[in-house]
């Protein structure tokens, strides 16, 4: 590779890491915060991507909307689509323990990508939706990538500002003394269930809001182009390995893990054939084992999450 | 349609299926109620011993029905591995990270099976079985020893629970593991027990998942969503709720193509499940509510 598509893919992983960072950061809220087990990350992220991806691309015959409004109204549009669909689900299953909002969360991806699969009207079929808006997509290639990068970063460091600032005010301290002990913070006049239902809604918010940066840089998405496993448990290990709790932790973990797997993925790319198949699987084998293995010896992951010590008053 | 073709197109392929998801979801709720956490690893668990089975078939030429009782025995000792590499050490710490251990188990299992067997799906047998006529009824032998097995696991299970010692102690342990340790039973031996017993049935259920239909890799997680919903319909910790509850998802499953695009049969065990939550979150019978 010379240096230029070098330059080029290194900028095409800063944008996907920048989006796993936003995913990474949204789970933060559902899990480092809150203590809840999301299993559907790549549901509320389709949900975003195709939400927005049908706000602003061209209209197609066979497909519903295509309005063509501005990039900035369809992420906002897959944040709000993303959040009204964690509503009902945390609603009914927040009162349980967390194992509950697992399960429902797997049945959620699933159903989504049912539908996605199901109905052509929604997803535009096998051809899918294509002619997305990008912004800054007028610019020559190389400047309307780099453009992009930057846009995408802005969103992950708006999006980690945004949540330490909340994680600084009474809510974040009131989230942690419900995570350490549900009981003693409903004692103390604590609505354990609100608080709960507004981060797994926070978190889902801002998986969509990936989704959607993530759509307008493909400029194109179908139904096979999300595997939801995959994404979901990504998301999983960069969180858990970065440090679940510290936003700081979550941005690490997203660079280190998509660093890992997409290198890893150059490198099977060249086996012969016969084994690169088989290598593919055993990738997902190790990403198991890694969570294990931060499960077992690292817990609190690289960036652990700190005694919040107030600086000043 | 006249009454006997709703019970051969819909009634008994729905029965077929919620015999499978019972057995995946005895071991749910047992895992639920005695060591209370959701296992997320069954399906893929489930996938294994329906694949190990097909090895035993191909590499010794054993019939399907010789291969199944080894493929469940081979499945037992490997969840009883899993168990102690994988969740034994979290015991202490809250039970959510075991939960999130076995999504991880439940991906490792399934990236073994691809590289082991491949992705493309195989049949035990090959061949078109007829099915044959009893008094309008039409069943293939197959599904009449589905049902058969199925239905003598489930009664020796549950005579098993109730009569035996040990059987007395997974039930001791579910109502109170303290209680029980206090008066002598061995926890650790009963969780070992525990993963015997749900393993050797998910490998069941993956068997006759995969002789009903054929085997793919991905065959246990898509069922594991029923398999939840059946046990938490039935009552967590109940394994005659499982029973229910997973006959009634398999039946609902089945009917729902009457109504429903049959691409959407996935989404009625989620649509029960949350109305089960909404309406009545012990289930049927009265299970624990974690």
């Amino acid at each position: 590779m010379d240096t230029l598509g070098l330059l080029n893919y290194a900028i095409f992983m800063g944008v996907l890491i920048g989006i796993y960072a936003l995913l990474s950061l949204g789970l933060n809220v559902q899990w480092g915060y809150a203590g809840l087990f999301n299993a559907g990350v790549a549901g509320f992220f389709a949900v975003g991507a195709y939400l927005s991806a049908l706000f602003t691309a061209p209209p197609v015959p066979d497909r519903i909307m295509g309005w063509e409004l501005p990039t900035v109204v369809g992420w906002i549009a897959a944040m709000v689509a993303a959040a009204l669909i964690a509503w009902p689900i945390g609603k009914v299953t927040l009162r349980f323990r967390s194992d509950y909002l697992a399960i429902a969360t797997i049945g959620v991806a699933e159903i989504i990508r049912l539908v996605l699969r199901t109905e052509d009207l929604l997803s535009g079929g096998v051809r899918g939706i294509t002619g997305i808006p990008r912004p800054f997509g007028d610019l020559p290639y190389e400047w309307s990538q780099l453009a992009y990068l930057a846009l995408t970063w802005a969103m992950v460091v708006m999006i980690y500002w945004a949540l330490e600032r909340q994680l600084a005010a009474p809510w974040g301290r009131m989230m942690r003394a419900i995570r350490e002990n549900e009981h003693a913070a409903a004692a103390m006049g604590k609505n354990v269930e609100a608080r709960r239902l507004e981060a797994f809604i926070l978190g889902a918010a801002i998986m969509g809001l990936a989704g959607a940066v993530y759509v307008h840089f493909m400029r194109a998405i179908t139904p096979e182009a999300i595997d939801p496993m995959m994404v979901t448990f990504l998301v999983w290990i960069m969180l858990i390995l970065g440090g679940s709790g510290n936003n700081r932790g979550a941005i690490l973990g997203a660079v280190i893990i998509w660093v890992i797997w997409s290198s890893s993925e150059l490198l099977t790319d060249r086996l012969p054939a016969e084994i690169a198949t088989q290598a593919k699987y055993i990738r997902v084998f190790v990403i198991g084992l890694m969570l294990q293995l931060v499960l077992r010896w690292r817990p609190e992951g690289l960036l652990p999450e700190g005694t919040h010590v107030r600086r000043s008053s | 349609m006249s009454g006997l073709e709703l019970i051969n197109f819909y009634v008994i392929p729905g029965l077929i299926s919620g015999s499978i998801y019972a057995l995946g979801a005895i071991g749910i709720t047992l895992i639920f109620g005695i060591l209370r956490y959701a296992h997320f690893a069954h399906g893929d668990m489930a996938t294994l011993g329906a694949y190990v089975a097909l090895g035993l078939v191909g590499s010794l030429a054993l019939s399907p029905w010789v291969a199944l009782p080894i493929a469940m025995a081979i499945t037992a000792l490997v969840a009883v591995v899993l168990d102690r590499v994988f969740y034994r050490h979290l015991e202490t710490r809250p039970k959510i990270l075991t939960v999130m251990a076995s999504l991880g188990v439940a991906l490792m299992l399934r990236s073994v099976v691809q590289v082991v067997w491949g992705v493309d799906p195989q049949v035990y047998s090959t061949g078109i079985v007829r099915a044959e006529s009893y008094g309008g009824l039409m069943l293939r032998s197959r599904e009449l020893i589905t049902f058969a097995t199925a239905t003598g696991l489930v009664l020796f299970l549950m005579a098993f629970l109730r009569y035996t010692r040990w059987g007395k102690a997974m039930r001791a342990m579910s109502d109170n593991p303290e209680l029980a340790r206090l008066c002598g039973v061995n926890n650790e031996a009963v969780t070992r027990l525990t993963w015997v017993i749900a393993g050797a049935l998910a490998a069941a259920a993956g068997f006759f998942l995969g002789i009903n239909t054929e085997l793919n890799t991905m065959m246990g997680w898509s069922a594991l969503l029923a398999m939840f919903a059946a046990a938490i319909l039935g009552g967590v910790g109940r394994v005659e709720g499982a029973v229910v509850g997973g006959l009634v998802i398999g039946l609902v499953e089945e009917l729902s193509v009457l109504v429903l695009p049959s691409q959407y049969k996935m989404a009625t065990a989620f649509v029960i499940l949350i109305l089960i939550l909404l309406v009545r979150p012990q289930g049927i019978f009265k299970g624990k509510v974690l």
